[in-house]
């Protein structure tokens, strides 16, 4: 198991040998990011911005209009509240193709405590118009995202956890942007999650399993344009969903779900997440538990869920 | 530059300043303030400096311009239409529903437009990370950058300007609009920008100065600055007047940032601005 900050960096590469106009913009967190290596291969093609990232957000927008694909990245927080007027005028609203990666969503933020952690993140993201936000949840999920993310031409945002991180999917796992993973098939609750979550969701469905709750496990990796037929199907399948986000549930996968469901399948959403709170420094154990992200809260909303049927 | 060059120019600036009218007076309102003191600007820049092709507004190599201060959108309509970009009758559609002429420039939506602007502040790093991708591509290409007085308040001007130097974009050409007037006063008097000139400087510029009502006096001033590329970005501070070349848009002052103007209003304009020319 790689660090998946690593496993972005080998990726990035990877689709820089593919494709000679994407360049790396630091905003001094490229070691944070383990972007550095980059310029071992590339010295050309990463360059720093400095603690300047709404200046870094601009200057890619120029760039891509030149032709380039310029990738930047910073920690979520400065990725996506900072540089929000860029990200939504320079980059979205001139159609430029800018990939901006965040690291440290959410708690994973840990000891850099509540002025790095974001809850709004994928709020403040999502409602800008032809933004696409992706978020992996394990090492393989990510190598192909970040060569999808190439591909894919127009804004994306992507919040990454950047630390080691267990595997979810096999070898023979294959990303589609936009298409829902079912990891787990399931009768009785529904639990949609995305990132870190979703390998709490996971132990949660062995729980639930021994208490005799069948729990369908989906994992959003897209969660802007977000797969409504696959959120549309589990929802009509188990009557009801149990949303894992490691995010404020104002805003952001909650709100996003429950947007499809109101409309084509109403079904009752037990949410789990970060529940319009503040963020705080600790680590990560401290923090899931402090806010409540743990397989053991996901056990407890399903088994309400269940209940509420 | 020779006589007939220069009285050329100037006609030119007249007509783009009477485009503005027409298309500002289609609207019934407008940035005409901030219109009028770059048009001599757009003028020199579209009718003498630049190697574009209107016939090809995308075309590979062109010199590119990022009009920072967006709202000055209608006085580059007015150059790109007199140049040939489109047709000088889609002037009257500034502002109406499905048009192609938004207020503030959007580059999804004109042909010309190499940058969409208007956030204050953005324009200038975009036109910094063009000039950072030419250099990255070996194009040959210069970039120009318009930004406005009061823009210069924003902090990310001064985060682009940063970069400029520091990336040494010696293609990049900024020009500061010092018309001195913003929306709720004097620039002086709103939020001082003390000495743009030496600012600059400071933040590692070729600065010039130049009266940007003098179209000569621009195109000499661009052409001394592209003498040697000393790895050194440029900023011309150009000296001009919110509202130049008609009397009431010019005796509005501070009001004349955004404001009406009636038929007869632009009847007028149009007639003082013909009698301009010699």
């Amino acid at each position: 198991m790689a660090e998946m900050r690593k496993v972005m960096c080998e990726s990035i590469i990877e689709e820089m040998k593919k494709n000679d106009k994407i360049v790396v913009i630091n905003s001094d967190l490229g070691k944070a990011n383990g972007t550095l290596p980059i310029a071992d291969v590339f010295p050309d093609r990463l360059f720093d911005a400095g603690v300047a990232e709404q200046n870094m957000a601009a200057v890619a927008a120029g760039m891509a209009s030149y032709g380039m694909v310029p990738i930047i990245n910073s920690f979520c927080a400065f990725a996506t509240r900072r540089i929000c007027d860029q990200a939504a005028i320079s980059i979205a609203y001139a159609g430029q193709n800018v990939k901006i990666i965040g690291t440290d969503p959410g708690i994973t933020a840990e000891l850099n405590g509540g002025t790095h952690m974001t809850f709004e993140d994928i709020a403040v993201m999502r409602s800008i118009p032809n933004m696409v936000i992706m978020e992996p949840c394990d090492e393989a999920e990510l190598r192909q995202m970040i060569a999808a993310m190439c591909e894919y031409e127009g804004p994306v945002y992507m919040r990454l956890y950047r630390k080691v991180t267990e595997p979810v999917h096999g070898e023979d796992y294959r990303f589609r942007m936009g298409k829902a993973d079912v990891l787990k098939e399931g009768r009785d609750v529904s639990v949609i999650c995305s990132g870190i979550l979703v390998q709490e969701a996971l132990a949660a469905e062995k729980e639930l399993a021994a208490k005799g709750i069948d729990a369908e496990i989906i994992n959003i990796h897209t969660i802007k344009p977000i797969d409504r037929k696959a959120i549309v199907d589990t929802a009509r399948k188990t009557g009801v969903l149990v949303t894992a986000e490691n995010h404020n549930i104002l805003g952001g996968l909650r709100s996003a779900v429950a947007e499809v469901v109101t409309e084509e399948s109403p079904v009752k959403i037990y949410p789990v997440g970060v529940n319009n709170l503040k963020g705080e420094v600790g680590k990560l154990a401290y923090l899931k538990e402090q806010f409540g992200l743990t397989a053991g809260a996901i056990v407890a909303a399903a088994e309400k869920a269940v209940a509420g049927k | 530059m020779d006589k007939e060059k220069k009285a050329y120019l100037e006609k030119q600036a007249v007509e783009v300043r009477k485009c503005i009218f027409r298309a500002i007076g289609a609207a019934g309102q407008g940035h005409i303030g901030g219109c009028l003191s770059v048009a001599d600007l757009t003028t020199a820049l579209y009718f003498h400096i630049l190697n574009v092709d209107p016939e090809n507004p995308r075309m590979e190599g062109r010199d590119r311009v990022v009009l920072s201060k967006g709202h000055a959108g209608p006085a580059l309509y007015a150059t790109l239409a007199l140049k040939g970009y489109f047709p000088v009758e889609e002037l009257d559609t500034l502002n109406q529903p499905h048009t192609n002429l938004p207020s503030h420039c959007d580059m999804t939506k004109t042909p010309g437009i190499d940058m969409t602007a208007g956030s204050l502040g953005q324009g200038l790093a975009c036109a910094v990370g063009i000039a950072k991708a030419a250099k990255m591509c070996g194009g040959k290409e210069y970039i120009y950058a318009v930004i406005g007085d009061g823009e210069s308040q924003e902090g990310s001007i001064w985060e682009a300007s940063m970069a400029a130097a520091h990336y040494k974009l010696d293609n990049l050409i900024v020009f500061l609009d010092y018309n001195k007037l913003q929306i709720d006063g004097p620039v002086a008097e709103v939020m001082s920008l003390g000495d743009p000139a030496e600012k600059w400087k400071a933040f590692g510029f070729k600065v010039f100065e130049a009266d940007g009502h003098n179209v000569e006096a621009i195109v000499d001033t661009v052409a001394e600055a592209k003498k040697e590329q000393d790895g050194r970005p440029v900023m011309i501070v150009l000296h001009t007047v919110k509202g130049k070349g008609v009397s009431f848009v010019e005796a509005a002052g501070v009001g004349n940032h955004s404001m009406p103007l009636s038929a007869e209003q632009v009847a007028a304009a149009v007639a003082e601005l013909d009698g301009e020319v010699k």
